[in-house]
């Protein structure tokens, strides 16, 4: 299996040749943000590509299919057109807090984006408290929503900060629970040994139905977290004309959309990392041959491929189920997601310490 | 490098911790407040202590900021503005800002440091969750109890107090 640290290593080394010690730091730095944001940048327009098809695909229309090859050009056409587009300040908005909503939200979603292992040795940083520092650093992202809609000056908007604050604090807790789950079973917080520790197997088929049960809980918590369909009152357009960010327009706008999608490939990575062993190959306990077979595939394509499939499944999600109501959303999660999830932990907690799971 | 963006983290508290108490707008203050404190565990960062930089982040950027701007959301106004402090006030205040931070200065620089010899890594948290729940010395079990009756009984508190009566 190729290893990417021989690659990161030698350009190290390239650096280290030539350059003072801070320089290279400094350098190396640059090249890890800069190759970031192009991911990001790449991997959002890719995504709103994939969602406008699934959806056309389940309303039974063609979608996008006349800019370039399929339509595939597309979100660059439409990226372009929000670049261009006029900055409209609402005369009564809180100039300051208005600007800086959206770059809070952006900040919180690249600051998570930085622990996510994406292959074999590409890890940018492999914290010791990995899963923790995810769901600490995404929790900041909620903020921008509440400043964003108070800023605005508008009742729409207050109303659709308001909500999403209620739901992210909820779901929140959720998420986290449930990725509790994986830690007492595999007893680590850094997300590098967690993958190790899937080597014969995946959690979700060695660690029976509660992790199963812990699995769609995530799934439920990480829509309602990144604030997607079925649960999308925040924004709501129908309702509350597009809420929390009804008042921003063309590059600050597009923030708030990037950040969005930004989210949901956090959540849909975290939720193959834990669940779904990550870069981890598809092996099954000591059979060494098919083991050995599966690590032929490359990590990097069994990481995007997971991730791909929690990403289909939470866009399935959103463009089957209609939308909750505020009220019904809260029952769903504090009178039966959490007391579920506690209990769940408490029985996986006792699997562990037996010794039951594979 | 360290020297850089500890003096960036130090300027970025600073600057922000003061503005937080002189800011007119509340919600102003409340984003100053959680600059203040992304800042620090900043600094925690630095040290290596990723724990309880994570602790910071999810407790008071994550719990106490959102909590506060929530509240705000809830009951303030955009054009409430808090009313200016006098200049009695101010002048007062500084002084007593400058005694406090003589004082303080003075007692940090007195004091000579010395490593605890603590190992790299010994506040990992394993180390923290079985000191947390060990009755042995150095645990902290009957603290924890206590703290987790306090909080069950603020929650009751909460619960009555939003709970409606008919009568």
């Amino acid at each position: 299996m190729y290893n990417f640290s021989s690659l990161t290593n030698s350009i190290h080394e390239f650096l280290a040749a030539s350059l003072s010690p801070t320089m290279v730091t400094v350098v190396e730095w640059s090249i890890i943000g800069i190759t970031l944001i192009a991911f990001v940048a790449l991997s959002v327009m890719g995504m709103v590509y994939i969602e406008r098809k699934v959806a056309a695909f389940f309303q039974l229309r063609i979608g996008p299919n006349r800019v370039g090859k399929w339509g595939l050009l597309q979100t660059l056409a439409d990226f372009l057109k929000l670049l261009m587009k006029e900055h409209i300040m609402t005369r009564s908005a809180d100039k300051f807090l208005f600007n800086l909503a959206p770059f809070i939200i952006v900040i919180a979603a690249f600051l998570a984006i930085g622990a996510i292992p994406f292959a074999l040795g590409l890890h940018i940083m492999d914290i010791n408290i990995g899963v923790f520092y995810i769901s600490a650093v995404s929790s900041i992202g909620v903020l921008g929503i509440l400043i964003g809609g108070w800023a605005s000056n508008n009742k729409y908007s207050l109303i659709g900060a308001l909500r999403s604050g209620a739901q992210i604090i909820s779901y929140e807790i959720s998420a986290l629970l449930s990725l509790l789950v994986i830690v007492v079973l595999a007893g680590d917080l850094q997300l590098s040994a967690i993958i190790e520790s899937q080597r014969d197997g995946w959690w979700i088929f060695k660690g029976h139905i509660p992790v199963l049960i812990s699995f769609v809980i995530f799934l439920i918590a990480g829509t309602a977290e990144t604030n997607r369909g079925p649960f999308d009152m925040a924004e709501a357009e129908s309702e509350l004309t597009a809420g929390f960010h009804t008042e921003y327009s063309g590059i600050k706008f597009a923030m708030f959309f990037l950040a969005e999608y930004v989210n949901l490939f956090i959540i849909a990575a975290v939720g193959a990392t834990v669940f779904l062993g990550g870069w981890m190959p598809f092996h099954i306990g000591n059979w060494a041959a098919f083991n050995s077979v599966m690590d032929y595939i490359p990590s990097v394509l069994w990481f995007f491929g997971k991730t791909g499939l929690i990403i289909g499944i939470i866009m399935w999600f959103k463009w089957t189920f209609p939308r909750l109501r505020i009220d019904q959303l809260l029952v769903l999660e504090w009178k039966y997601l959490l007391p579920i999830n506690l209990v769940n932990l408490l029985v996986v907690a006792f699997i562990a310490m037996m010794g039951w799971h594979f | 490098m360290g020297k850089i963006i500890f003096y960036i983290l130090a300027m970025a508290i600073l600057v922000f911790s003061v503005m937080t108490v002189t800011s007119r707008n509340i919600l102003r203050a409340a984003i100053y407040l959680l600059f203040v404190l992304m800042a620090t565990a900043g600094l925690y960062f630095m040290l290596n202590y990723n724990f309880l930089a994570a602790v910071q982040l999810t407790v008071y950027s994550g719990g106490v900021v959102v909590l506060i701007v929530f509240a705000v959301l809830l009951t303030a106004r955009m054009d409430h503005k808090l009313e200016a402090v006098g200049s009695l006030k101010s002048v007062a205040s500084i002084l007593l800002l400058l005694s406090g931070m003589g004082v303080v200065l003075w007692a940090i620089m007195g004091y000579s440091f010395v490593p605890n010899g603590m190992a790299e890594g010994a506040h990992d948290v394993k180390a923290v969750g079985m000191s947390l729940l060990s009755y042995g010395s150095y645990g902290y079990v009957l603290p924890f109890e206590v703290i987790s009756v306090l909080l069950l009984a603020s929650m009751i508190g909460a619960i009555m107090i939003a709970k409606r009566y008919t009568k």
